[in-house]
């Protein structure tokens, strides 16, 4: 059964938008396009004319739809917290329901059903082992998210031989009274970075807690849900809900910021959340367990790295921003400055680089001179997407910097201490 | 529907690309801040004056009706397409062209968001000052069109204060230049003043010339807690008769505090509150406190239970958060608000008030009084719930009465939102016969089609027997 909402559901909702426009000040696409139907206001007056059949589902339509990274900055800023993000999403599915899968996610549709097409894909992505692409499932984002389309002349990080389910066992064995914790790692943690994934397990692990890393996960459904297509999400949150509700723990530990929005937001979209225990961003459980005071304690490195922060859209817009930084200003290691700009979405959004690859180059660059002014060597993010689309537009404007995760550098500080 | 050729003519002076007359790109330019929906036949993006030009003078060839929009964000209906034609879109004219530190000017396209312009000006110690709510998402083309207002002007003054100079297309396509550069300039009339606020009826503004002042050094926030409302709106006009001229001077009325307290909101005031001035003075760092306390010392005699002067930014911000609370709290009252900005001479606020109070309990509608007042500016909400029986008819006599006690007050019926088609059926109670007949001839004499944003300001009927009221937004 699905948990997502559909359009007719949202009706009252759209009601609660009096046009302020406020929305506009708030959106990387409309600052772009300074057009009516790429900002929230545009598409809530567009998807109650979809309601009231003064607009169809054409392609025009589809195209503003498509306008929209799901970056939830609108909802933020919105006075009457109108769900844009929400709306966006049920109006794409229902797009899906009567036209199919459009573009990217055609494609991908089509890939995934033909083996003829799926070698021509590995050929054009001479980047992804053969090897490695067999052992993404075929119903992970990855496929949707990190296709051909998206990867063409993109920076790519060198790609992992095992992947993180063959890095770690489905649980680690902690101190009995620091209780369990489960962690939901999501593709690319899984596939593409199952280093940093392995950090997501082997911290809290290093600080006493038991560690249930369910087999069964899957992907996370995002960009399933960016494009619309309701089947697969229903089927992913199911499957996840199931294996993340297996074994009683305290907490479910993500440490994809996009990852943490579907389960701790889509998937509660209909009736509340579906499970038994408290959804966690990494960040907010390891300061909530000390760790930025242990960092601090740690002796002072005399040589120091620069470092800085990007907020993933999907941590932001939820209001963790304290957590990430005290950690990172925590670090021995480093020496922690403020991005100007820090908030502003990298403009990766789901499958949305795909369809506007131009778009989400120029929404990116706006990064690029808030990054240089750091004077930072790295970036620290906390959402693999994000991560993936900084180090690109570091290197798309010849930037000195590393893009990674927050969990490498607070790794390096604990373990540094540990050998000496 | 437009025929083809035009259409065809529209495609090769901007391009195809820029120029949609789909469905969608209709609907989602047919409305603005009003709540109301009306479709044009077109909308089209120009990106320079030349283009503008060629674009007006098709249209009034082919006698089209012409509308420019920025962000659409007015609450008076100025961007609503009321009979069709052509939405102009001008969002894409949003070059900052110039920002001469030399002689304090700035030189910009309409479609330049405000707040950018000061972010921009402020990094270089410079300040243009109006500040109208939504100046994140406003654009200044659409400032210019209004007029528009905000908090500062109690000390700054208006939109109109800072323009020295415009590029407009008028009505018939022709490219004018009004005022200039140099401060003074008293050749042939002042075109410029006649655009500003002319709601985009005189033409395309397509340049604008600013004036920028030099940053203030420092400010403070203050908040005075009052026994009553009256004392607080003779706060108002003491302060300023007192010869303090605060940067802000924000009125915020004892329903206005109960709807925020109703939505959770705790205000950490003290319990017998009636009424809340929140005071900002700028200026020197040094000259700050001497304001302050002449400030203290002019309201001490009017019932004050507390004052409070923010030490830090947060308990400035904490301070603001008050009255940025208001707005959204509303709702608790009743679901449908009528929200009027009238304004009166600054020492009327407290008479104003008191008929304001008089009329709420006559008719027996919750009226929120609140805003900027120390302009005299002050933000009426009737606040109603339509769907009951003769709600519609009540709302029409409460709203007449309070614009003719405004103008009785010697104010005006707007402030800062314009008149548009919202206050279309009230123009009549400020303006004679012979001032709407002098506007009309001006109208008449620049725009002989009627193609520049048609159906605006003038009252469609005859005067005599108004508009029906139209809805208002409802927060």
């Amino acid at each position: 059964m699905s948990n997502q909402k559909d359009l007719e559901e949202y009706a009252h909702v759209l009601q609660q938008c009096v046009r302020c426009g406020a929305c506009q000040a708030h959106c990387p696409v409309y600052s772009e396009t300074g057009r009516e139907g790429s900002v929230a206001r545009g598409k809530i007056v567009l998807a109650a004319s979809v309601l009231s059949g003064q607009v169809v589902l054409d392609e025009r339509l589809q195209e503003d739809m498509g306008l929209c990274l799901l970056c939830g900055s609108c909802v933020t800023h919105c006075p009457n917290q109108v769900p844009t993000d929400k709306i966006v999403g049920a109006l794409r599915r229902k797009i899906t329901d009567q036209h199919g899968l459009s573009s990217v996610g055609k494609k991908v549709a089509k890939v995934t059903g033909s083996k003829s097409l799926m070698k021509t894909l590995i050929k054009g992505a001479e980047f992804l082992s053969p090897l490695l692409f067999k052992k993404i499932p075929e119903s992970s984002g990855l496929r949707l998210r990190f296709s051909p389309e998206i990867l063409k002349g993109r920076s790519l990080p060198p790609l992992a031989e095992r992947t993180l389910f063959d890095r770690v066992p489905e649980f680690l064995e902690g101190d009995p009274e620091k209780g369990i914790v489960t962690v939901f790692a999501g593709c690319a943690l899984s596939y593409i970075y199952p280093q940093w994934g392995e950090l997501l397990i082997r911290i809290p692990h290093r600080l006493g807690f038991s560690v249930y890393f369910p087999k069964k996960q899957g992907c996370c459904g995002m960009p399933a849900l960016s494009s619309g297509n309701s089947a697969l999400i229903s089927k992913l949150s199911e499957t996840n809900i199931g294996a993340l509700n297996k074994k009683k723990s305290s907490v479910i530990l993500t440490g994809c910021a996009s990852c943490r929005g579907m389960l701790a937001g889509h998937y509660a979209e209909k009736s509340g959340s579906p499970f038994d225990s408290k959804i966690l961003d990494i960040h907010q459980f390891l300061v909530a367990n000390g760790v930025d005071k242990i960092l601090a304690a740690l002796p002072q490195k005399k040589q120091t790295t620069r470092i800085t922060y990007h907020d993933p859209c999907h941590l932001r817009s939820e209001g963790i921003t304290r957590e990430p930084r005290a950690l990172l200003q925590a670090l021995p290691q480093a020496d922690y400055v403020e991005m100007e700009g820090a908030g502003l979405c990298c403009g990766l959004g789901g499958t949305f680089t795909a369809h506007h690859p131009d778009l989400s180059r120029m929404i990116g660059d706006k990064k690029s001179s808030g990054l240089k002014k750091t004077g930072a060597t790295i970036v620290a993010s906390s959402c693999p997407g994000c991560i993936l689309q900084l180090q690109d537009i570091i290197d798309r404007n010849g930037l000195q910097m590393q893009a990674l995760h927050t969990l490498e550098l607070i790794d390096q500080a604990l373990t540094d201490e540990q050998q000496s | 529907m437009l025929n083809q050729d035009i259409l065809d003519k529209l495609e090769k002076i901007v391009g195809s690309s820029r120029v949609s007359w789909q469905q969608v790109d209709l609907v989602t330019h047919s409305f603005d801040a009003t709540q109301r929906q009306c479709m044009p036949d077109v909308v089209v993006h120009p990106t320079t004056t030349q283009e503008v030009s060629q674009i007006v003078k098709l249209a009034n060839e082919e006698k089209i009706p012409i509308l420019p929009r920025g962000a659409g964000s007015g609450f008076t209906g100025g961007s609503l397409p009321v009979r069709g034609g052509i939405v102009l879109v001008l969002t894409r004219m949003n070059r900052i062209i110039e920002i001469d530190t030399d002689n304090l000017v700035a030189v910009v396209e309409p479609g330049v968001v405000t707040a950018h312009l000061q972010r921009k000006v402020e990094q270089l110690g410079l300040f243009y000052p109006p500040d109208p709510a939504s100046k994140d998402f406003s654009t200044l083309g659409g400032n210019v069109a209004e007029c528009a207002g905000g908090p500062r002007c109690v000390k700054y003054g208006v939109t109109r204060d800072y323009v020295m100079g415009l590029t407009v297309v008028t009505p018939t396509g022709d490219i004018i230049q009004t005022g200039g550069r140099a401060i003074k300039n008293v050749v042939g009339y002042d075109l410029t003043r006649l655009i500003v606020g002319a709601e985009g009826t005189l033409g395309v503004v397509t340049e604008i010339i600013l004036r920028l002042i030099p940053q203030p050094e420092a400010r403070k926030t203050m908040l005075v807690a009052f026994t009553s409302i009256e004392g607080a709106a003779e706060g108002v006009s003491t302060i300023i008769r007192g010869k303090v001229i605060p940067t802000t001077l924000e009125f915020i009325d004892n329903s206005a505090l109960s709807c925020i307290r109703q939505a959770g909101g705790d205000l950490g005031l003290p319990e017998h509150t009636q009424a809340v001035l929140i005071i900002e003075v700028d200026g020197a760092s040094d000259q700050l406190d001497p304001q302050v306390a002449r400030i203290e010392e002019l309201l001490a005699p009017l019932g004050v239970l507390e004052i409070r002067v923010a030490a830090t930014q947060e308990e400035s911000e904490a301070i603001w958060k008050v009255r940025r609370a208001i707005s959204p709290s509303l709702r608790q009252l009743n679901p449908h608000k009528f929200n009027e900005d009238i304004v009166v001479p600054r020492s009327r606020v407290p008479e104003m008030i008191r008929a304001l109070e008089k009329i709420s309990a006559h008719y027996n509608v919750p009226i929120v009084n609140f805003g900027h007042a120390g302009d005299g500016n002050i933000h009426v909400n009737v606040m109603v719930n339509l769907d009951e029986q003769g709600m519609r008819e009540t709302v029409e006599k409460v709203l007449k009465e309070i614009f003719e006690t405004t103008v009785a007050l010697q104010g005006s019926v707007s402030g800062e939102h314009g008149i548009g088609t919202a206050k279309q059926p009230y123009i009549a109670i400020e303006l004679s016969p012979e001032t709407l007949g002098t506007m009309r001839a001006i109208k008449k004499a620049l725009d002989p089609h009627n193609i520049m944003n048609p159906g605006k300001i003038f009252p469609e009927l005859n005067p005599e027997s108004p508009l029906p009221l139209l809805e208002n937004s409802a927060v």
